[in-house]
């Protein structure tokens, strides 16, 4: 038995998952979706019951889980504000965006607001070069940035 | 100019199927189930000279010919929509207005290799992409262009929709295969190709977005009519994706073999604010840097942009005028590959980190004599040395730059500082 367990809406739509694809172990990123979804963040303990119901090695899990940049490992704010800091978003002046993020939450990249508002990433590039600089919140995508509308952008996320 | 790919794509409601099939959608996946074989399918995107639109250029008709037929495995199409490569943003262009062309082209696509099972390998962090793409995927197969007995051809298709989750490396095709196979996206040694032994073992294609975006318009209008565009070797038109310095950034449809310099300056605009231009990546982040004076002559396909020493690459065009740092932009290129090196090869794994620690420094006062032949040293290791393109595509940009702008480096290193920034302040 594992610490955590799926409810039976996730249980549902793991079968429904696992279901669409014409071999199991292709179901392992929708699944490591699900489960951050449910769980909020991918810990050990979500890890193993991945594995568990997924018929893998824990190291198998672990592997995957650390390789992708879109699974969290620890816990993060209800806002994930990913700043573009490739070429074209450098271009562009992402350097500013990023400082007049920081000045306003008073975090550095890689922290969480003490409320648990906002965490702060850097990230690659997101494919939306030709409307630098952008960022990502959660889902969505925020571009032609400048430093005045990212504060109102951040105001508006409750 | 024509445009094939992008007529459509001001039109609100072209995501819909209704909006979608008025004008003309899924009439080439029912010219082709009732008239074609996959025989005369596969010969007819052959004559079209369509080529790979990801990045490599390889012609698709070949690519889906090297499927075998007699193979008793089931088949397999990827629509690769893992669209990654830094300064390209075209593909998502097509995913978020015309989805259902995608769809139509996957389609296309499988009939020719006869495949009936399909994956569009979307990007994690593209979630509004993903909603179109299954939006279009889902109507579809509600009115009778997926599942079974497709049309009353007797042909069956489903095509499933997968998120990766952020990792450049899945742009590759064997690195989108070990995705999709539910692993890390470790690229796998070729050969044996994905036509043999690709998804779970099995007879697979993988084409780019644009690529099967592409096939509805030229079984609409002939193989002759496409290849009447471009030049001998790049046939069609070509989507670039145009950012960084310049007056009217956003994804271009272009005639192969039109004049660089003047795509630029005035279909582009030019370089903003009165400033000089001082390079351009012509084809995405891995491909080597041009400088200014280099771009007379050059024309918009494979043959010209090889001719001087770049690729055409992915299309993604990054434009720097006169006040960028090129040791701070050769930096954060190399930081973008060290970054996204997967870590198998233990070349690209370590050089990567290497190089952009190097680069490092000199963009941050540390600079020390002998730090670019050592640039160059590691460079030269990568490339070559790899399991996948990815060595070459990382260790392609530190060289160019340096071969390109080597005075700048120098005297950022014997200055000890950014002398670019020190200058602008």
């Amino acid at each position: 038995m594992t610490a955590v367990k799926f409810s039976d809406e996730s249980l549902k739509a793991f079968q429904e998952i696992v279901g669409r694809y014409p071999h199991k172990n292709a179901a392992m990123l929708p699944v490591l979706y699900l489960a951050q979804k449910e769980f909020g963040y991918i810990s050990a303990e979500v890890m193993e019951y991945v594995a568990e119901i997924m018929g893998v090695p824990v190291a198998r899990v672990y592997g995957v889980v650390t390789f992708y940049t879109m699974f969290n490992m620890k816990p993060i704010g209800r806002h994930h504000i990913q700043v573009c800091r490739t070429l074209p978003c450098a271009l562009a002046g992402s350097e500013r965006i990023t400082a007049a993020i920081k000045a306003k939450l008073h975090i550095g990249v890689g922290e969480t607001t003490a409320d648990g508002r906002f965490t702060l990433s850097e990230v690659e590039c997101l494919a939306s070069c030709g409307t630098a600089p952008m960022m990502q919140v959660n889902d969505d995508y925020y571009e032609n940035l400048t430093d005045k509308n990212v504060g109102e952008i951040l105001d508006r996320l409750k | 100019m024509e445009k094939l790919l992008l007529r459509n794509v001001d039109a609100p409601d072209l995501h819909t199927l209704a909006g979608y099939r008025s004008r003309g959608g899924y009439r080439a996946i029912e010219k082709v189930l009732r008239e074609m074989t996959p025989e005369k399918l596969i010969d007819e995107i052959k004559a079209s000279g369509l080529r790979g639109r990801g990045g490599a250029g390889f012609p698709t008709g070949m690519k889906w010919g090297f499927v075998p037929k007699d193979n008793p495995k089931p088949k397999y199409v990827v629509c690769n929509a893992d669209e990654s490569e830094p300064g390209t943003f075209k593909d998502r262009l097509l995913i978020e207005k015309d989805p259902h062309a995608i769809v139509e082209g996957t389609m296309i696509a499988a009939y020719a290799i006869r495949s009936h099972t399909a994956f569009i390998y979307i990007r994690g962090e593209m979630v509004y992409g993903a909603n179109m793409l299954q939006g279009a995927i889902d109507e579809a197969a509600a009115a009778g262009y997926l599942g079974t007995n497709i049309l009353g051809s007797g042909y069956d298709l489903d095509v499933i929709l997968h998120r990766g989750a952020g990792a450049y490396i899945c742009g590759e095709e064997t690195g989108l295969l070990s995705s999709l196979e539910g692993g890390k996206g470790w690229p796998k040694v070729k050969p044996p190709f994905p036509a043999t032994h690709g998804l779970f073992g099995c007879p697979t294609v993988v084409n780019n977005v644009e690529t099967l975006a592409a096939l509805p318009w030229i079984i609409d209008n002939g193989a002759a009519r496409y290849a009447a565009i471009g030049t001998e070797k790049s046939k069609g038109t070509k989507l670039f994706s145009v950012s960084g310095h310049i007056k009217k950034p956003g994804v271009y449809e272009v005639d192969m073999g039109y004049p660089f310099k003047k795509f630029l300056e005035e279909d582009c605009g030019g370089v903003p604010n009165g400033r000089k231009l001082k390079g351009v990546i012509p084809g995405g982040a891995s491909m080597p840097v041009l400088r200014a004076e280099e771009l007379d002559g050059i024309t918009m396909d494979y043959e010209s942009f090889q001719a001087a020493g770049t690729l055409l690459g992915s299309g993604g065009v990054i434009v720097m005028d006169e006040t960028t740092c090129m040791v701070r932009a050769a930096w954060n290129i190399s930081r973008f590959f060290a970054h996204e090196s997967c870590g198998q090869c233990s070349p690209c794994r370590e050089g990567c980190h290497w190089m952009e620690k190097i680069l490092n420094r000199i963009e941050h006062g540390a600079g020390r004599a002998g730090d670019l032949e050592m640039i160059l040293s590691v460079s030269g290791n990568i490339g070559g040395n790899t399991i996948c393109p990815f060595g070459d595509a990382a260790s392609w940009p530190p060289a160019a730059f340096i071969k390109k702008y080597r005075s700048e480096f120098d005297e950022h290193i014997a200055a000890g500082r950014c002398t670019i920034h020190q200058k602008a302040a």
